[in-house]
């Protein structure tokens, strides 16, 4: 799909509700950015994640964050999943349950705009959730592995797949 | 049990039955779980989907005796199949269109279901018929807990259960009540409603409708936020805010039965008629109808005819429906021929015996 107001890939849907009647907006980055900004910049209207994401971004380059301490977060990428900032910002969706670590830091200011809050109040799971957070290392041994058998390293291959065998075998006491 | 055992009843949501039941249509909450041990969607291969596919199965089917479970590989589905399953609301439009490995376990009472490998690994859904989010959240929360006695989710301490979108972060649960506001659309006073739910960070949208677009006047509300409050904070959030807007509803058909009563009669007398003896109809203009024909009946306006009735004919209209129904493939023209025949046929049996000609 393409941008609403250029030929460049929409990758920002915004639904705008402030108006009378609702409305679809598919936007480039660019014009999100200088559409969000204009209408006021509400954080409460802000009711997409894309939205949000804009508009943080929008805000972040007002405070004098410089083009290049924004490409370098770009660049920041994920151990376990690989996925950069930049791949995130482009689709809205996060890599892997990890990425709420690595990237906690610039997460934190989009969920208190998203969410008005950045701590979890609910309910819990029966296990404990540092089971939770080891079995994350499954992810990254899995990606490894297929790398080492893609460059037909095999020793090293069946070396992460003992590994993963072992963290896998501890499932049930997790 | 197979898809075409569905095809004749409406589901629970459409039972027209429970609390509310002339303006709510249903209750419904869905939670989003991710395992522990993959990437979320966007960045699981082909082997990751199918590993957590088989994960998801094996618990689902320990807590379910087999037999009463519909099991359906998304993948595997023929293009009017999937679109049945989006109409019957039990699976969602991405996920009928989404790539890879996927699936959807279905309930033989459509009480709830579990989509495997949409935007999240796991989606669960209850539904429930009229207002009643209290045994919605019963039974989702019991669900959940039977499901994570089989698999690892992915928690964050601070966060919560972690989800691909930050947006469902926290208690990943989404409440939304699907409510049928006609008096209010006719009134002009709907968008006044959204405003003041936009203000309270409720989100509003339209049944069937792409994006916001509501088809048949039916709204549905449900919470925007997931994170930094209690699943009981945000089930009791929706939950008070839908009394107010059925009280305002109410007061909406009250007064156009005081105020312009005949041209209330008259509309919905004519949407009655035009469903009665056309020939060829919309799946729009349907809607569009049969929501002044069922605002009409809760009114006393359409003897003889009832709310079951009406709601089931508002999604066996619907395209893919309406082709499972006839058992034939059908191009929109033919659809339009068929779904006017479908009318006039359910309509007349229930009005006089021979339908179609007075009223």
């Amino acid at each position: 799909m393409k941008c609403q107001k250029c030929d460049k890939p929409a990758t920002f849907h915004i639904t705008e509700l402030t108006g009378g009647k609702p409305q679809e907006l598919h936007l480039c980055e660019e014009h999100a950015r200088a559409y969000l900004t204009q209408s006021g910049g509400d954080p409460s209207s802000a009711t997409s994640m894309a939205a949000a994401l804009a508009q943080q971004m929008a805000q972040q380059m007002a405070v004098g964050q410089t083009v290049e301490e924004l490409e370098r977060l770009d660049q920041q990428a994920c151990p376990f999943c690989g996925i950069t900032f930049y791949e995130f910002r482009n689709q809205g969706r996060l890599g892997c349950p990890h990425d709420y670590v690595c990237f906690e830091n610039h997460l934190k200011p989009l969920l208190i705009n998203i969410h008005g809050e950045s701590e979890h109040k609910g309910k819990t799971p029966k296990r404990c959730p540092g089971g939770s957070a080891r079995r994350t290392e499954l992810i990254r041994l899995r990606r490894e592995m297929k790398d080492a058998v893609a460059a037909e390293e095999y020793e090293r291959a069946s070396q992460l797949r003992d590994e993963i065998r072992r963290i896998e075998a501890t499932k049930k006491d997790a | 049990m197979n898809l075409d055992d569905l095809t004749r009843n409406s589901g629970e949501w459409l039972r027209g039955a429970g609390p509310e039941s002339d303006i709510v249509i249903s209750s419904r909450i869905r939670l989003a779980r991710n395992l522990a041990d993959f990437p979320f969607i966007s960045r699981a291969t082909d082997q990751d989907r199918v590993q957590i596919e088989a994960a998801l199965k094996d618990s689902i089917f320990s807590i379910q005796e087999a037999s009463e479970l519909l099991y359906v590989d998304v993948e595997e589905l023929e293009g009017v199949d999937r679109q049945f399953l989006v109409e019957r609301q039990l699976i969602s439009r991405e996920h009928a269109e989404g790539e890879g490995a996927r699936a959807v376990a279905i309930d033989q009472g459509e009480r709830f279901s579990l989509m495997i490998n949409e935007e999240d690994h796991l989606r669960i859904q209850v539904m429930q018929s009229g207002l009643d989010l209290a045994n919605a959240w019963d039974r989702i929360n019991r669900i959940d807990d039977l499901i994570e006695a089989k698999v690892t989710y992915a928690y964050h301490e601070r966060f919560g259960y972690l989800t691909a979108c930050p947006t469902n972060v926290g208690t990943g649960m989404r409440v939304s009540v699907m409510l049928h506001l006609p008096a209010l659309v006719i009134t002009r006073q709907i968008e006044k409603v959204f405003r003041s739910l936009q203000k309270i960070s409720l989100a509003v949208r339209g049944l069937y409708g792409e994006g916001s677009q509501a088809m048949g006047d039916f709204y549905q509300i449900s919470n925007q936020i997931t994170l930094g409050r209690s699943e009981h904070d945000l089930v009791k959030q929706v939950g008070d805010i839908v009394p107010v807007i059925i009280e305002y509803e109410r007061q909406a058909r009250d007064f156009l039965v005081k105020e312009s009563q005949e041209d209330l009669h008259d509309r919905v007398s004519r949407a009655y008629g035009i469903l009665r003896t056309a020939q060829k109809i919309s799946s729009e203009e349907t809607m569009h109808l049969l929501s002044s024909v069922r605002m009409g009946v809760n009114l006393g306006l359409i003897p003889g005819l009832k709310i079951p009735t009406v709601n089931e004919l508002f999604i066996h209209t619907q395209p893919a429906h309406l082709q499972k129904l006839s058992g034939v493939e059908l191009d929109s023209t033919d659809r339009n021929i068929e779904r006017a025949r479908y009318l006039r046929r359910h309509l007349s049996r229930e009005g006089e015996a021979n339908g179609a000609d007075q009223n």
